[in-house]
């Protein structure tokens, strides 16, 4: 198995911030919008580097996506951040009409996604909205792994003409990928080749996909180790070669299984490949207060779940 | 073309076309439409700087209008098409099945003039505040114009937005509302009262100018008052009191005609109280 090295915990809305702190530089078309999150979204640095540039909208999110879509119309390239919750779920008819139907340039940077924004709670703790994104037809759906990666997303996502919507996450977890990658969107990252099951991870779970596959390694189960950065468009190819290969997926997301990584990839394998599939996600139910790593284990979203669904769909006790 | 007489004619031609065109689809808006023509005949025949030929989406160079209230897409069409924007014979598509013209206005369907889809309410303001402050990051002196409804001033967004608008000193936006006080259900009265709309735009910090909007004369004094107050900090609000199916006696007033398609022999009844002046499409 290949191995990976951790250079570091860190938090990947960190990694948005020092990609969109770079975009700022290099492109004078690139804005950012926030909705009174500033310091948590780690926006705070290109607002004092570029005050033009930089709209503090308030707690007035639907406002905050409108303006936005202005923007994009005039030719800019805005960034339009706060919590995933209020990203996705209180805006979605704005991202609707004013973003994806009407194909502006918007980039929605959506911090402290899933269970992982920990202790204020369930009202927080969005689970769905990987969900409500994919839905919306010219919507991009983005979701990387650790601060490098998603430093990499932020700077892919300027590049791309068109709605993104980019998730990232809370707490400080490991930073294993490389810092000078290039991020393409839609290619699913192949982390190691095997042959029993495939695993299709991401964000956050990526890494506990990593220590699982090293963990069943040991006891003769060999994994198919794909990093699914891009949630739409998926790598077809990747997923359905990979599936052919191994003949049985587990997914692992820090998402509902309703709409996330793992419904996708069924849908997809449903009508192309069918294969048998695990789904380590959380089942119909809210979140609940914590520290996150307990609650990633409570909520049945870490490394031994991972390992325990690969046994299961393989059939070793 | 300085004589209110032509204006007038215009907007007659546009209130036919928005009667034909409401019947031939068997649906549509007529009653706003009918409330804002003389404001949107008076913005694209003579206060936007905007042609056919030089338009772009993204309207650099060049005035911008979006309009907020979608479902009132019959005029938009109507006032898009006889500026020249689109042949005048597509009007006769409206909201059929692979038209341009769809039920509201499209990005999708790419037609000539429409800068941003609409028709979920409340959405509209914003979106031009973001394509001012893209202006103003541009050093493009064009203006933005923006047509709400009132009844669309019940929605929370256009309160997020008038605060914003505020706060970064939007000083190249004219809003504007329809001012017909009449909603789908009932008058904007009974429905939810909006209370005093000047003292509320006021309030919020913005200029704000009332005008007759069936008075080509009270319109253009609007806009050369507006203009006026243009870059000194504070985005302009335009309240155009109206009539909602203004220029059909059976429709004018009332809020049954907010979105009902006449019969033919009620659309032959309006037809004969508004000249053809330009010919049908």
């Amino acid at each position: 198995m290949k191995k990976y090295i951790n250079t570091g915990n860190k938090d990947t809305r960190s990694g948005f911030g020092a990609g969109l702190s770079h975009l700022g530089t290099i492109n004078p078309k690139v804005v950012a919008l926030c909705a009174d999150l500033t310091g948590s979204l780690k926006m705070d640095a290109f607002a004092k580097a570029h005050p033009e540039r930089f709209f503090q909208c308030g707690i007035a999110e639907a406002n905050m996506i409108g303006m936005a879509a202005g923007l994009a119309i005039g030719g800019a390239i805005p960034f339009a951040g706060t919590f995933a919750n209020f990203a996705t779920g209180r805006v979605y008819d704005q991202i609707r009409q004013s973003v994806c139907y009407s194909e502006t340039n918007v980039k929605i940077a959506a911090s402290h996604a899933g269970i992982t924004l920990g202790e204020d709670g369930a009202t927080h703790q969005i689970l769905e909205d990987m969900g409500l994104m994919r839905m919306l037809p010219n919507m991009v759906v983005i979701n990387p792994c650790d601060y490098n990666q998603t430093k990499a997303a932020t700077i892919a996502a300027a590049a791309w003409q068109g709605p993104v919507y980019l998730r990232f996450g809370r707490p400080g977890v490991p930073n294993f990928t490389p810092e000078d990658q290039v991020f393409e969107i839609g290619k699913a990252l192949h982390l190691n080749e095997g042959s029993d099951v495939t695993v299709i991870a991401t964000g956050h779970l990526v890494w506990e996909a990593i220590q699982a596959a090293e963990i069943l390694e040991k006891e003769g189960i060999s994994v198919d180790l794909l990093n699914i950065h891009t949630i739409k468009p998926l790598d077809r190819e990747a997923i359905i070669s990979s599936a052919v290969k191994s003949g049985r997926v587990v997914c692992a997301e820090e998402h509902l299984i309703a709409g996330g990584l793992g419904e996708a990839v069924a849908g997809l394998l449903a009508r192309e490949h069918p294969v048998p599939m695990r789904f380590v996600a959380i089942d119909d139910r809210f979140g609940q207060s914590g520290k996150p790593a307990q609650l990633m284990s409570a909520y049945g979203l870490d490394t031994a779940h991972i390992v325990a669904a690969v046994k299961e769909i393989i059939g070793v006790k | 073309m300085n004589d209110i007489h032509t204006y007038q004619k215009i907007a007659s031609q546009v209130r036919r076309d928005i009667l034909r065109m409401v019947t031939g689809a068997g649906s549509g808006h007529p009653g706003g439409s009918m409330s804002s023509a003389d404001i949107l005949t008076a913005l694209y025949f003579k206060e936007m700087n905007v042609t056919p030929e030089g338009w772009t989406r993204a309207g650099n160079g060049h005035d911008l209008f979006f309009l907020s209230i979608g479902h009132i897409s019959p005029l938009f069409y109507s006032v898009l098409a006889r500026r020249g924007f689109f042949p005048v014979s597509e009007l006769g598509t409206f909201r059929a099945y692979g038209s341009r013209l769809q039920g509201h206005p499209s990005i999708d369907a790419a037609l000539p003039g429409v800068h941003q889809a609409s028709g979920s309410l409340g959405q509209g303001l914003s979106v031009a505040i973001g394509a001012a402050l893209a202006k103003r990051l541009a050093g493009d002196n064009g203006r933005v114009f923006v047509l709400i409804g009132d009844g669309e001033s019940q929605e929370g967004q256009i309160w997020e937005a008038a605060a914003a608008a505020v706060h970064h000193k939007v000083d190249n936006l004219i809003a504007m509302t329809d001012w017909n006080k009449q909603q789908i259900d009932g008058s904007t009265e009974e429905v939810q009262s909006l209370g005093d709309l000047t003292l509320k735009w006021n309030a919020f910090g913005w200029e704000c100018i009332v005008a007759d909007g069936h008075d080509f004369n009270s319109i253009f004094e609007a806009f050369d008052r507006a203009n006026s107050l243009l870059g000194a900090g504070r985005p302009v609000m335009i309240l155009f009191e109206t009539e909602m199916g203004h220029g059909v006696d059976f429709m004018a007033g009332t809020h049954e005609w907010h979105g009902k398609s006449p019969s033919q022999e009620q659309c032959q009844r309006g037809l004969a109280q508004l000249e053809e002046t330009l010919g049908d499409y």
